[in-house]
């Protein structure tokens, strides 16, 4: 579980979060949505330490990591799997490099384990026999994928990802998004997401935490999201006219 | 203001980069890659440069020095301590500046704007000590042996175009070389050259890291790098002779 207790940051001088206070449940996938420029990359960072907050405290079951110096968050960070927009693979690895990068830093495995721990990852995330191609060969979705794999090699207990169905068609999307509720199943991470894919919203967002103007705006499931009458919000999700469409099915218009 | 800023900045990032290694392992096999691209891989253009601006300044020597009073091993003489103290450690430092400097920027600084870097912090790697350290070390191994090997190719470009062009023949060359012999000035041009490949890397190691933005930047970055190293090679070469020379 990660709590977020108050936390407001500020860059040159504009609060770009307000307050905030909510917490990822774990073994659940908890989202976090809002417009562009709401602030909720600016939570994730804030969350895995990329900015400091200047005001309130991040709690990883219950242990302090907000605005801690790096040598104490070693721990807490290799507990941490993050996925990154653009997959943020290393360009001059394999993908078995990649893969495997987390397991050469942190672990004393056997090159034959490390290895078996690859293989075990990719084939997890659709891509066996994948391992000796460049990123530079991947598509968009398996570039996504094998970042999930690097991510999760360790066995993290909390994943992040940031817009993972940004730049992908909707049916990868969707392969996406099941592949990491079913890796938050199966290994029971505390999953956070930052999405504005209304489709992963509806699909795998077990706890929705929706920002507005830097502010939390409203807390719920994917089933309560839908008959909300939160205005803002509402302007938010059914902003499209597939969810608007989609409205009309659910109150029968 | 702004180089005072950049100046602090540059020595919170250098204090970053020289720390120990999260991964002795790892960080050895990233020098040996560093070491590949930065120093083996700069070997051809070393040597063909070195060759031919050894022959050039042979020619002008011997072009300058037509007097019957100065004996032709004086040619031999001068192109050594040309290349020796000047060509190899500096012109071929500012041409490695151009070369692994700006490598070495939009090699760091594309990683920046991908989020590599980040990636490296989120896993609680020390970025700066990872990707810098091994390319400042490849260097300063490294350059020396370049160095070496450059003033070894500008000896021969020089007494081959002694010999090709008639103005000098080999014995006189090779006599002038023998002369008045002073083996400081090896160490010298080491000396410099390690102190050129530290600014080299450290200042495009710097441009890189700090890329805020995109593709342009890392451009306009790395533009910077070979700018100012160029700059501080040639400071620091005035610096260094008047402190070890003069």
């Amino acid at each position: 579980m990660i709590e977020v207790n108050n936390i407001s940051k500020s860059f040159n001088g504009q609060k770009v979060l307000k307050n905030v206070t909510t917490v990822f449940e774990q073994g659940k996938t908890n989202l976090i949505i809002g417009q562009s420029g709401s602030g909720k990359t600016v939570l994730m960072k804030c969350c895995i330490g990329l900015h400091d907050v200047d005001e309130g405290e991040i709690r990883f079951n219950n242990r302090l990591f907000s605005n801690l110096p790096e040598k104490k968050r070693k721990h807490i960070r290799q507990e941490m799997g993050v996925l990154f927009q653009g997959g943020a693979l290393f360009d001059s690895y394999t993908v078995e490099e990649n893969v495997m990068f987390p397991l050469n830093m942190f672990t004393n495995m056997t090159l034959g384990e490390k290895k078996k721990r690859v293989d075990y990852v990719l084939e997890h995330v659709n891509l066996p026999g994948s391992n000796k191609k460049y990123p530079g060969e991947l598509s968009g979705g398996m570039i996504k994928r094998v970042a999930i794999a690097r991510a999760i090699v360790l066995i993290p207990k909390y994943l992040f990802a940031d817009e993972p169905n940004s730049g992908l068609d909707p049916k990868t999307a969707e392969v996406i998004d099941k592949l990491l509720s079913d890796l938050t199943k199966e290994f029971k991470m505390t999953t956070v997401i930052n999405t504005h894919d209304m489709n992963s919203v509806l699909q795998i967002g077990q706890k929705i935490n929706y920002i507005y103007k830097g502010q939390l705006w409203w807390r719920g499931t994917n089933k309560e999201i839908l008959t909300t009458d939160n205005k803002e919000l509402n302007e938010f999700v059914f902003s499209t006219e597939l969810t608007r469409r989609l409205k009309g099915n659910h109150y029968g218009t | 203001m702004g180089i005072v800023k950049e100046s602090g900045d540059y020595v919170l990032l250098m204090l970053d980069t020289f720390r120990r290694p999260d991964n002795w392992k790892m960080f050895k096999r990233q020098l040996f890659i560093d070491m590949r691209d930065v120093g083996i891989d700069s070997f051809g253009l070393v040597a063909f440069i070195s060759v031919f601006t050894g022959a050039i300044i042979a020619l002008q020597v011997s072009y300058n020095l037509d007097n019957p009073l100065i004996p032709p091993s004086m040619v031999g003489y001068m192109t050594r301590e040309m290349v020796v103290l000047e060509f190899a450690p500096t012109i071929i430092s500012l041409i490695l500046a151009g070369k692994v400097g700006s490598r070495v920027s939009s090699e760091i600084g594309t990683m920046r704007v991908t989020e590599q870097i980040d990636a490296l912090k989120v896993m609680g790697i020390n970025p700066a000590n990872y990707l810098i350290l091994p390319k400042i070390l490849a260097s300063v191994i490294y350059f020396p042996v370049l160095i070496i090997f450059s003033i070894m190719l500008g000896l021969i470009g020089g007494l081959l175009a002694g010999i090709f062009s008639g103005l000098v023949s080999a014995d006189d060359f090779i006599l002038g070389l023998r002369s008045w012999y002073n083996p400081f000035t090896i160490t010298y041009a080491l000396i410099k050259t390690a102190v050129f490949a530290f600014i080299i890397t450290s200042i495009s190691g710097f441009k890189g890291f700090t890329v805020k933005g995109g593709s342009v930047e890392v451009g306009h970055n790395s533009t910077k790098a070979v700018v100012y190293s160029s700059i501080l090679i040639i400071v620091w070469d005035l610096l260094l002779t008047q402190m070890l020379l003069v």
